[in-house]
């Protein structure tokens, strides 16, 4: 399968495990991901918080790029890049009159036939096949899965899943072999693009999703967004100062990385050496009690 | 209305009501002020307005309320108000109109660390087309953001290979740039 590929900018800088994570689990399913020509930003919540046609142009721009491409679905991990490349498909088709401002931005018009999936698209439409490639399965693993807002809202622009109790990352974690575990914070926002205008508010959301997380058992959180995934690895620190002293820290894990894993692919592979709450204990903890038995039982 | 309350016999050009309406194509009077929007909504504890107290106040249209309300400002855009309201109506699309209304007409009623990080936000993209993370930082704490904010971060940041020092520029920067103006061109207020 081949499939178009927009990794956007978190993927290039703080946030470059996703984008290494998501290719070398792409290259053992054998699935190409051709990047969209110079793609630019998506314009994230500062185009869309002060300037709506930018917001559409912008992804606009990417997508026209990618129909030039020939291609017929674009794959953008990035939930915040998911959204927008959605938002402006949608839009594109529905406001005959914005799009023709759009249209008259670009200097071109832009075909809405392109498709934009999610990185928990992706993945959940891979399940049986990451199931069947599954070398290391991750038995043990108590997983909360976290979804924030852009995978599955607004739903009208995602047309994905269930606005309110999605199952798709709950599909892959159990394709891994771990087990999603049960909680009420799944769509809770982590306070997104406010990391750094707004640092109090990230902590103070964040905390409260962890907090539920560990009360209902999972041993790490899995993610499909950078800007989730900065805000709850990051900004762990910055949560814990203020919680029970002795808490262990609550690792925060990536989709592709879980897969990755569960492929059997190697840690250094999937960047799990980057984040901040070290996953690789609890990692090789599981992994090691998994493979033991089906190597002839310990010793 | 109230004596204290603020009138809402603006002439028709400066109706808020009017404009939202028009950017947005919503109409505010299809809610109904059942507040779930503002039940779920994650900034409520921190807002001044809360998400349907907003709405309210644009059925009444009371501008210069509205418009110096810190809750737009703080609003995530996390589109819970929006899958959930019972009339699909659209709170954030709705709040993302106030907030692009304010930036046209009195951008210094924007809270100094939002203006300073969608200000250098969108800087970076008409720079490079992309945003580069180290110019972002740098240029929101030169716009006004925390001076302070996360400088214990970037080594951090570094040693995990996080952070590149050099921005990659598109070739399509020229594009992009055009873009900007055309947007920027199309919103001044007329
Ligand atoms: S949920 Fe909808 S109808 Fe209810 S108060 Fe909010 S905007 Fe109005
Ligand atoms: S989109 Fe804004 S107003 Fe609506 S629930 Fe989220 S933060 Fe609150």
């Amino acid at each position: 399968m081949k499939i178009g590929y927009f990794p956007g900018c978190s993927l290039q800088s703080t946030e470059r495990e996703y984008d290494e994570s998501v290719r070398a689990v792409a290259a053992a399913l054998e699935i190409e991901l051709e990047e969209v020509n110079d793609w630019g930003c998506c314009g994230a919540s500062s185009a869309h918080a002060t300037n709506r046609l930018l917001s559409i142009a912008l992804p606009a721009r990417t997508l026209a790029l990618a129909a030039a491409q020939k291609m017929e679905r674009v794959f953008a991990p990035c939930a915040a890049c998911y959204n927008r490349l959605a938002t402006a498909r949608h839009v594109l088709a529905t406001e005959p009159e914005l799009a023709e401002r759009v249209h008259a931005v670009l200097g071109t018009a832009v075909d809405t036939a392109v498709g934009v999936v999610s990185a928990a698209q992706m993945f959940s439409e891979l399940a049986s096949q990451i199931r069947e490639q599954t070398t290391v399965p991750l038995k043990d693993l108590k997983l909360a899965c976290y979804y924030g807002c852009l995978l599955v809202r607004p739903p009208a622009v995602c047309q994905f899943d269930d606005a309110e109790s999605p199952t798709s990352l709950e599909t892959v974690v159990s394709a891994t072999g771990a087990t999603p575990v049960r909680w009420k914070m799944a769509l809770e926002c982590c306070g997104g693009g406010f990391s750094l205008s707004r640092t109090s508010s990230v902590v103070r959301l964040g905390r409260a999703i962890l907090q539920d997380a560990r009360a209902a058992g999972a041993q790490a959180v899995v993610v499909a967004c950078p800007m989730c995934h900065t805000n709850l690895d990051f900004r762990q620190r910055a949560m814990a100062e203020r919680a029970q002293p002795g808490q262990e820290p609550l690792p925060v894990i990536f989709v592709s990385q879980l897969v990755g894993l569960a492929l059997g692919l190697k840690p250094e592979a999937l960047g799990l050496r980057r984040h901040f709450v070290d996953p690789q204990p609890l990692l090789a903890r599981v992994a090691t009690a998994k493979s033991l038995p089906e190597h002839g039982g310990p010793a | 209305m109230t004596a204290t309350g603020e009138r809402s016999t603006a002439p028709a050009e400066r109706s808020l009501l009017a404009a939202v309406r028009s950017a947005t194509g919503l109409d505010p009077s299809h809610c109904y002020q059942c507040g779930k929007c503002s039940a779920g909504c994650p900034m409520a504890d921190e807002m001044d307005l809360k998400t349907h107290e907003i709405i309210r106040l644009l059925q009444l249209d009371r501008r210069e309320r509205l418009l110096s309300s810190q809750a737009i400002w703080l609003c995530l855009t996390c589109e819970t108000c929006t899958a959930r309201c019972p009339n699909e109506f659209d709170p954030a699309a709705t709040i993302d109109a106030l907030r692009e209304i304010v930036l046209a007409e009195s951008a210094s009623k924007v809270p100094r660390p939002m203006a300073a990080f969608h200000g250098a936000f969108l800087d970076q993209i008409r720079a490079h087309g992309r945003v580069f993370e180290f110019g972002l930082v740098a240029s929101y704490k030169l716009r006004g953001g925390a001076l302070f904010a996360d400088v214990a971060a970037a080594p951090g940041m570094l040693l995990r290979g996080k952070l590149s020092l050099m921005p990659e520029r598109i070739a399509g920067v020229a594009d992009i740039r055009r873009i900007f103006e055309r947007c920027q061109t199309a919103r001044e207020p007329k």
